[in-house]
């Protein structure tokens, strides 16, 4: 029992920071509340908020099912720079986001070009369909990936065993992949509703209108316009609702496969004939147009404005990577802490603690910081470390929810040989658990530094004139009509991010594969 | 011992430093202080006169500098705070956090405009800004744009200074029937965004006809881009008016440095470097005039602005009846 005490503190106190954090700093709003009442149009917002974060969830994740099991028994030429760069439009800051998919499927893009040459009428991207296919876009890759990762996680003798057995693919579904499915699945969809569900400027700007607000956007007029900080703290505690109701549905959806232990080596899987060879095919060039397309597009409108780029971006890149750096790695600590006690005690709690960050709206969790740090220090001086705390926060459920899987595995599988030979924890780390966990932990690490590179929220609130980050120069450049420089170190921002995460995922990939 | 001799040291080193250079805060929106934006001509200038140290310190927009405001309180350490527009004034005074400027400049307003507490620095008209190669005769109301079906791009009253000027526009011209205009509007509305920046960037992209932004929008293109092909579209209705003040904080412990800052961005040489670096109007007419490019510029024969007591009065309601003829 005392061992037990021993195991879950750390985990536990993490998961207790992480709360105090993200409630304390609604509790904060709502010390200096005056008023509180939320009126007719916040739960308009709630109900489009919801609809439009599970037809996004559901889409993204139905669509990344196909996709990643090609991806999975395919091999072809480029298939492991395609794999990473798919990763890119999760990393995009969201307005650079919007601009390369309007470049695609706005009134001006290809896609009407094409409609009108054909005598077609042109297609609308703005509505609730726009909002969904934008969310498709950022999210759809993330699932591809985490789903690619439980089939790669199923042992290779099983396959084997399946294809010496002469198994059928129907066969082979529901003996192999629907249990991975069932394990995998929920902790992803709940993943993208989350994120979807604080979702601000991509359903605004595609939305088409008010009648697709969300509740972020209702705690941003709270905050900004009515400085109403009762209905701001209301509304983030809604939130919070959803969030912990939602992640304790996807814990009883949950099914853990049990596959037991394989000796580890990849699974190169087997390629299909016929009709399924031919869906496959569909399945990746479809994905890679449809994600790659806006990409190039950003790429050339930033093209242009690079040679001459003001000054400022260049110090502001150097230390957003620094903070990027930082942030991902003591996120990197902190989710394989939770996540190794989590599959060790299943316990809904640290789920919950670790999903907790999903729910909290950035403007909430600024201002909070805000009105707490007042008091004693300039918030300006702070700007750093704030940031980084709220970076490594913010990507501790993405890396949690691509480490469980792996990490509940590894406890099914090795628990009992290492605790039977006595393994010291550094030991274990570095022979197990390490090796093991290498390829979502790198995976993981370059997320959470592409994240931090990308993040905007906080740092508004608290950079004064000389500590700008990158995202914030690119806003700022946006602002005063500099739209070709915008798109230019819109483009350094892309690139410096697929950058960082594309080495920290190699890292990780180099040793899962040795 | 040494540590608390070295800690002694280095306070006594910081509070010299500190009488030696006073600091003057000034709180402003982000566009204001970076690097291409008004902010380092006024603190260069500034600082040469007044041996002290001026600092920026920012938040977002209008809305969002007041927000600041509110959040600290008597406590904070600001002592002028810069950009808020007349929609927020009335707002900004109740907070009672504002003290009076008491400075008399004479500025050049198309509408008078005086507050105690607030002192304007520049000015523009709202208006729909247009591409005059790929439209050729604008609409000249608000009557004759709902009849059309050409495209525009607005931003979000909840969100933004200039979404909440629009709906001001529409219900100061319209009144009663500002709901009506807005429902004739709404098939031509293709997206409400959050903020300026994304709507002007999306019209430039091609998204829309037109885009609600400023009359001086095409004086960038025209002065920074030698492009000619922006216009204004003029509407028969007036066009309302952002007028941008600033003021200091009751709480500034610099108050004479704050003054003499108010005093010098309404003077004629920061309200010169204002109009090409705000891309506004100055409050006041410069001595040399305005840099060339501006006279090709619209001049609405009316200009529209509800008072600030009118316009937060009115606002909630104005943003409802937004909201409720676009959610239909």
């Amino acid at each position: 029992m005392a061992n037990r005490a021993v195991e879950i503190a750390p985990a536990a106190t993490l998961g207790l920071v992480i709360a105090a954090l993200i409630l304390g700093s609604a509790a904060m709003l709502a010390t200096r509340a005056e008023t509180w009442v939320l009126n007719p149009a916040d739960w308009a917002a709630l109900r489009f908020t919801v609809l439009q974060a599970v037809l996004s969830a559901g889409i993204s994740t139905a669509l990344a099912i196909p996709v990643a099991r090609a991806l999975h028994r395919r091999r072809f030429w480029g298939r492991t720079g395609l794999i990473r760069l798919m990763a890119a439009p999760f990393v995009l800051p969201v307005v650079v986001a919007v601009l390369g998919l309007l470049a695609v499927f706005g009134r001006a893009g290809p896609v009407n070009t094409a409609l009108a040459a054909l005598g077609l009428p042109p297609l609308s991207i703005f509505g609730l369909h726009g909002v969904v296919l934008a969310h498709v876009f950022l999210n759809m890759p993330l699932a591809t990936r985490m789903i690619l990762h439980g089939w790669q996680a199923v042992p290779a003798e099983r396959f084997r065993l399946a294809a010496s057995l002469g198994m059928p693919p129907p066969a082979l579904f529901w003996h192999l992949e629907w249990p991975m499915l069932r394990a995998v699945l929920p902790g992803i969809a709940v993943m993208i509703f989350l994120v979807c569900l604080t979702s601000f400027a991509v359903a605004l700007t595609l939305g088409g209108g008010p009648k697709s607000s969300t509740i972020e956007l209702a705690i941003y007029q709270a905050l900004r316009f009515e400085f109403d900080l009762g209905r701001a703290a209301l509304l983030a505690a809604l939130q919070f609702g959803l969030c912990a109701a939602v992640t304790l549905m996807s814990l009883r959806l949950t099914v853990p496969s049990a596959f037991g232990a394989g000796i580890g080596a990849a699974m190169t899987g087997q390629p299909p004939t016929g009709w399924r060879r031919r869906a496959d095919t569909v399945a990746i060039a479809g994905s890679a147009v449809f994600l790659l397309t806006p990409l190039v597009a950003i790429a050339l409108a930033g093209l242009p404005g690079l040679w001459q780029l003001p000054d400022t971006v260049w110090p502001a890149a150097l230390r957003s990577v620094c903070i990027a750096v930082v942030s991902s790695v003591v996120a990197m600590i902190a989710a394989l802490t939770v996540a190794q006690a989590a599959a060790r005690h299943c316990n809904g709690w640290f789920d919950l603690a670790a999903m907790l960050p999903l729910s909290a709206s950035s403007l909430v969790l600024g201002t909070g910081m805000f009105l707490a740090i007042r008091p004693f220090a300039s918030p300006e001086n702070l700007s750093v470390a704030v940031t980084i705390l709220v970076n490594t926060t913010l990507s501790l459920p993405f890396l949690y929810r691509l480490l469980l899987p792996e990490a509940r595995q590894l406890q099914a599988d090795y628990a009992r040989l290492t605790q039977s030979l006595g393994l010291s924890w550094v030991t274990r780390l570095r022979f197990v658990t390490l090796p093991r966990l290498a390829r979502p932990l790198g995976f993981g690490a370059g997320l959470a530094a592409a994240l931090s590179m990308g993040d905007l929220g906080v740092i508004a609130l608290f950079a004064g004139d000389r500590g700008a980050t990158l995202p914030l120069i690119v806003q700022r450049l946006m602002g005063a009509y500099r739209m070709q420089d915008a798109a230019a170190a819109g483009l350094v921002l892309v690139v410096v991010s697929f950058a960082l995460f594309w080495a920290f995922d190699r890292i990780g990939q180099h040793y899962a594969d040795t | 011992m040494k540590t608390t001799l070295l800690a002694a040291g280095l306070v006594t080193i910081a509070t010299h430093a500190m009488a030696e250079t006073p600091v003057l805060t000034v709180l402003t929106y982000d566009s204001f202080a970076a690097e291409w934006g008004p902010g380092p001509v006024i603190e260069a200038g500034f600082e040469a006169t007044c041996a002290c140290d001026l600092q920026f310190v920012t938040a977002g927009d209008g809305a969002a500098v007041l927000a600041r405001v509110q959040l600290e309180g008597a406590a904070s350490a600001v002592d002028v705070v810069v950009g808020l527009d007349t929609n927020l004034t009335a707002a900004a005074t109740a907070t009672n956090l504002f003290a009076p400027h008491g400075l008399t400049v004479a500025n050049t307003l198309p509408l008078a405009f005086e507050d105690v507490n607030f002192l304007p620095f520049d000015w523009g008209y709202f208006a729909f800004v247009y591409d005059k190669t790929k439209l050729a005769t604008p609409p000249t109301s608000f009557e004759e744009l709902a009849a059309s079906d050409l495209k525009i791009i607005i931003q979000d009253p909840r969100s933004s200074t200039p979404g909440l000027g629009l709906v001001m526009w529409v219900k100061a011209a319209y009144g009663d029937r500002a709901p009506q205009i807005w429902a004739a509007l709404a098939d031509n509305i293709v997206t409400v965004t959050p903020g300026w920046s994304e709507a002007y960037g999306m019209f430039l992209q091609g998204e829309s006809d037109l885009v609600l932004s400023y009359t001086t929008s095409p004086a960038y293109h025209l002065i920074a881009e030698s492009d000619d092909t922006k216009a204004a579209a003029a509407f028969s209705e007036g066009h309302y008016l952002q007028v941008e003040v600033a003021g200091k904080l009751a709480s500034t412990d610099q108050p004479g440095l704050a003054d003499a800052f108010l005093a010098y961005l309404t003077a004629d040489a920061m309200q010169t470097a204002l109009v090409t670096t705000n891309w506004m109007y100055p409050a006041t007419t410069p001595a040399a005039g305005l840099p060339a490019g501006f006279d090709t510029l619209i001049t609405p024969a009316k200009a529209v602005l509800l008072s600030p007591a009118d316009a937060e009065a009115g606002r909630a309601k104005a943003i409802e009846e937004w909201q409720t003829a676009l959610s239909k």
